[in-house]
């Protein structure tokens, strides 16, 4: 195992976590706010897809991520009116606007298909970004070290900051929340539009970023990892930086075995690794009884404050 | 005197309007319909886009004669089948099924409409109505394979594939043995992805090649994805299908380029004229249905002048990589010296040669 | 002028029947708005995708075909939703169902006739129900949450497949490409119709929509099944025991998704590969809702959407839209359903505000 493998199988293991991590973060805000919204896939492939648009049109990947962000916003709203004003059930409604994103998505892609994008210009100078040593810290695309800033970004929110009280207390007891004065349906639409926008930056990762071209569906299916990253990380934002990384070198672990002929094993239970973690986690989870739970109280419920 | 009242002007009417529904079903009737089946988008810059320069190829031969219709993105399961359907119920005199997993959905639509033809891509079942057509890409892969055992500074080459299909097989094992010609300790790694095309799942496959000491590899999937990734690395590999140097101006190499016009405008012209049989034909150099891109600035004159000889010995039928002595994996000899392995052999190969590092 | 939601004393009949047919309505309509937007012929695409399946004759099979997983899933499924168990993993327990039945096609060999048929349909029917049971133990041992239970399963049973297909099932004589071996003449479901492809399982889910509406309203079962869900507490002092319903609702919910894809691999396809999962379990969820989480609903929803599925293969010919923008109507339809729900149990009043009078005029 020399250093420069090491080196170069980090590097992969950041390129596969980041997406995750991303849609993870945002929707862990969507969840604290106690709305759960399963259209996470639908809307990273809107992201990816309007990202990429955006940076054919512009020239500008920097424009081309603010697009994707817009994008996947603008598809998590959909869910937001059906679940916030018209109290529709939020399992089926998130699941509708997964099937919706990845069809629209596909649809526009249509005439974008054989196309490339600039790809971005690393923030750090050439001589850290392509260092053959220092590249693992600085030679990343932008969009990761987004990643990483919002991490301890979303925690401090949440925890410091009295808009992240609120959030939290929307999440927790909405009708307590309601009955002092904030707006539940506010928060929880702002805390949606963020998730989405999140989502969105994670599915451009894919098309902007990993490979800067647009195939549908090119997210293949890693909304719904995202999905049980936030279970998994009992809804902590520290602990979702773990788990994401925990599901990227499983994720790497795959591809590594198929590839170095590692067959004790079949690469399959490795691609399984990440559901399974999740269930196992999800048991221990509920079985410490609901006072150590971390879900929010207030998950998947409808607001509905007396007339 | 004919009466002028309303009955016979309804049958002059209804006989007018006969005379021009036939008059206007024989105009339709004059062009025959072909249509096509593809396994990706035809802006995949790959497989599917050089099948469909296949089909522009009719309309820029037969156009008057003939009209194409196509559809993308058909996967290669069950749900082909009313796909396959549709086309024959459109009117399709002929139809082209163009991957390997769409042999048993053409074989039963074909059954049903015994009076369409039918042609299946790279698969080996045959009816009355339905003929086999391969090209010998395993010849493009011998060029490639020359290049990459030239150029290659680790030794070490990457080959990403989908299924351990004997086209697959053939690729890389040509791959192997022509890039052991130039250094005999080269070695090929493969990942198989079980898929034709999926962008990142390429991508991430590449990355892991690399990351395992591949500094050139080779793709057998259908997007240019995996150059792309060979171009953030500054390593080389080569385009499938097409030329896909706009992608990876740095990286691509050469492509083995699938051309297919030829051998379509044929088998269009055989419908039209009515001669059309059923055949089993796996053409390749020679015959034109694979042609190397023009190398890259990046490949030394000495490396290409093997690769051209490569060309030359296949085109004047000189040369074929399947030559003994060939080992397999184990060690087992598998042809002997100076055999050459026989198309029927090839076409059901399931063993990789010595030198290729695998899962399975 | 303001819009004000009144609660309605009893659930508008009216409203729950038309909801539905208006959904599908304003989804066509937008549908044509859409694709004019993108530059597609739009009343084209509409009119194939929906009216083109049930117009051509030659395409009631196909329909047909289609329909009967996503009928026989949404009676399952909806059974759960009735007792607000939400089964997102049905995709999952279809593929599970179907790798069974293939199992046991391929211990039978060569052997076949009823008997193994119905064999591996029972099998199928079995892994279904098995793969729920781990999520129905989570749940009234743990209380984890069904929802990702069930879905967390759906994607390891993809690897489950992949693992079966590409290494102990493989079809020897299939050159390496991951399928198993095609099932013989003997060991596939009878066409009602010969020359076409409407196999038995057609036939099952148009009947089973009758038997699961004599049970659902006839029976005890019936009965507890719609108190759980729609009063928990009066269910408890009922009897009714919510950790058996919890059970029930996710064995029979597995096991009508098992039954399905043992139909579709015994009646339509007759092998399994990689591209078998095509969502029906989740489309059968859209089923269910429009469906209004009654079985002869989701007998009518079935076809509705197996025609949106059929019509977006036939788009994919003449107006060249990817395949899955089937998927955009079948999302709009659950859409505008989910949205209607409200005008079921609320009616909208608009009131007109009193002019403000200005003191002193």
């Amino acid at each position: 195992m020399s250093p420069d493998f090491i080196i170069a199988a980090l590097m992969t293991v950041v390129g596969l976590t980041t997406p995750i991590l991303l849609a993870g973060l945002g929707e862990l805000v969507v969840e604290k706010a106690g709305v759960l919204n399963l259209g996470v896939e639908g809307m990273m492939l809107m992201g990816a897809i309007s990202g990429f648009a955006v940076t054919v049109f512009t020239f500008n990947p920097w424009l081309g991520v603010l697009g994707a962000a817009a994008g996947g916003a603008a598809s998590s709203m959909l869910f937001a009116v059906l679940v916030l004003q018209l109290n529709s059930n939020q399992v089926a409604t998130g699941l509708a606007l997964s099937i919706f994103g990845t069809g629209l998505s596909s649809l526009i892609g249509v005439s974008f298909t054989g196309r490339i994008v600039i790809p971005f210009t690393s923030v750090f100078p050439d001589a850290l970004a392509k260092h053959p040593l220092f590249e693992v810290i600085f030679g990343y695309s932008p969009i990761v070290y987004f990643a990483l800033f919002m991490v301890p970004a979303v925690g401090w929110f949440l925890k410091s900051t009295r808009a992240g009280l609120i959030l939290r207390a929307v999440g927790e007891n909405d009708h307590s929340a309601h009955s002092i004065g904030y707006s539940v349906i506010g928060v929880r639409y702002a805390a949606i539009a963020f998730g989405g926008a999140m989502a969105g930056i994670g599915g451009a990762y894919f098309s902007m970023v990993i490979t800067p071209m647009w195939a549908e569906k090119m997210t293949a299916g890693r909304g719904w990892i995202a999905l049980a990253l936030v279970v998994f990380a009992g809804w902590r934002s520290g602990r979702l930086l773990v788990s994401a990384y925990f599901f990227g070198i499983l994720m790497a672990l795959e591809l590594y075995a198929k590839a170095s002929g590692f067959s004790v094993v079949p690469s399959q239970f490795w691609a399984a690794m990440p559901y399974l973690m999740t269930v196992v986690a999800l048991t221990f989870i509920s079985a410490r009884g609901n006072a150590g739970s971390n879900a929010p109280a207030c998950l998947g419920k409808p607001f509905l404050p007396s007339n | 005197m004919t009466t002028l009242n309303r009955r016979s002007l309804m049958k002059g009417v209804g006989a007018a309007a006969t005379l021009s529904m036939i008059a206007s079903t024989a105009r339709a009737e004059d062009k025959v319909k072909i249509g096509f089946i593809f396994l990706g988008p035809i802006g995949d810059y790959g497989w599917t886009w050089a099948h469909n320069k296949g089909r522009e190829a009719i309309d820029a031969a037969l156009g008057d004669k003939v009209e194409t219709i196509y559809v993308e993105n058909v996967m290669e399961d069950a749900s082909a089948v009313p796909v396959i359907r549709d086309l024959a119920q459109q009117g399709c005199k002929l139809i082209f099924t163009t991957s390997y997993g769409y042999m048993d959905q053409t074989l039963e639509v074909a059954k049903e409409f015994p009076d369409v033809k039918f042609e299946h891509c790279t698969g080996f079942k045959r009816a009355d109505n339905v003929s086999t057509y391969n090209s010998k890409f395993h010849e493009g892969r011998a060029v490639l394979g020359t290049i990459a055992g030239k150029m290659s500074k680790s030794g070490t080459l990457g080959y990403l594939g989908s299924y351990k299909v004997p086209e697959v097989v053939l690729g890389v094992n040509s791959f192997c043995l022509s890039a052991q010609r130039m250094n005999p300790g080269a070695t090929v790694k493969l990942v198989l992805i079980d898929s034709w095309f999926d962008p990142p799942k390429e991508a991430a496959a590449t990355e892991t090649l690399i990351n395992l000491g591949c500094d050139i590899v080779t793709t057998h999937t259908d997007s240019p994805g995996p150059l792309q990734i060979l171009e953030q690395k500054g390593l080389h590999g080569f385009g499938q299908g097409a030329d896909m140097s706009s992608f990876a101006p740095n990286a691509h190499l050469t492509a083995i380029e699938d051309i297919w016009g030829p051998y379509y405008v044929a088998r269009a012209q055989a419908i039209v004229d009515g001669t059309w049989a059923s055949t089993d034909t796996w053409d390749g150099m020679k015959e034109g249905t694979v042609v190397i891109s023009p190398y890259s600035a990046a490949v030394p004159a000495d490396v290409a002048a093997e690769a051209d000889k490569v060309q030359a010995g296949y085109k004047d039928g000189s040369f074929d990589i399947f030559t003994g002595p060939i080992y397999d994996q184990d060690g087992t000899l598998r042809v002997k010296e100076g055999e050459v392995m026989s198309l029927a052999d090839l076409a059901v190969i399931d063993w990789f040669v010595k030198g290729v590092e695998s899962a399975s | 002028m303001r819009i004000k939601l009144e609660k309605r004393q009893t659930p508008s009949t009216l409203m729950l029947v038309a909801t539905p047919i208006a959904s599908v309505l304003l989804t066509m309509l937008i549908g044509v708005v859409v694709f004019d937007l993108i530059g597609i012929n739009g009343q084209r695409a509409v009119v194939d995708i929906f009216l083109t399946p049930l117009l051509a004759s030659y395409k009631w099979q196909d329909v047909a075909v289609k329909a009967a997983p996503l009928i026989i899933i949404a009676l399952g499924l909806s059974v759960g939703n009735r007792a607000q168990i939400w089964n997102i993993g049905a995709e999952g327990q279809y593929v599970i169902g179907a790798l069974c039945a293939a199992g046991v096609g391929i211990a039978a060999g060569t052997a076949g006739g009823p008997l193994v048929i119905t064999a591996m349909v029972l099998a199928g029917i079995v892994g279904g129900a098995a793969w729920a049971a781990g999520p129905a133990w989570l749940k009234t041992r743990f209380d984890v949450n069904e929802i990702l239970s069930t879905l967390m399963l759906t994607y390891v049973s993809y690897q489950v497949l992949g693992y079966l297909v590409g290494g102990p099932w493989k079809d020897p004589n299939g050159r390496n490409f991951p399928a198993t071996a095609p099932l013989a003449e003997n060991q596939t479901l009878p066409i009602l119709f010969p020359g076409s492809t409407v196999h038995l399982g057609v036939l099952i889910a148009v009947l089973l929509p009758f038997l699961f509406w004599l049970v659902m309203s006839r029976s005890v079962f019936g009965f507890q099944i719609r108190v759980v869900g729609s009063a928990p507490h009066a269910a408890r002092h009922g009897g009714f025991d919510a950790k058996q319903t919890v059970w029930a609702a996710l064995l029979i919910g597995g096991g009508m998704a098992g039954l399905a894809g043992s139909l579709e691999f015994t009646g339509a396809l007759g092998a399994i590969n990689l591209g078998f999962p095509s969502g029906y379990g989740f489309t059968a969820i859209i089923v269910a809702f429009l469906g209004r989480l009654s079985p002869i609903g989701c007998l009518i929803a079935g076809i509705v959407l197996a025609v949106t599925y059929v019509g977006g293969q036939v788009a994919q010919t003449t107006v060249h839209i990817p395949n899955s923008t089937a998927g955009i109507f079948q999302a709009m339809m659950l859409f505008f359903i989910l949205a209607s729900d409200i005008l079921i149990r609320y009616r909208v009043r608009v009131i007109a505000t009193a002019p403000k009078i200005v003191a002193g005029e």
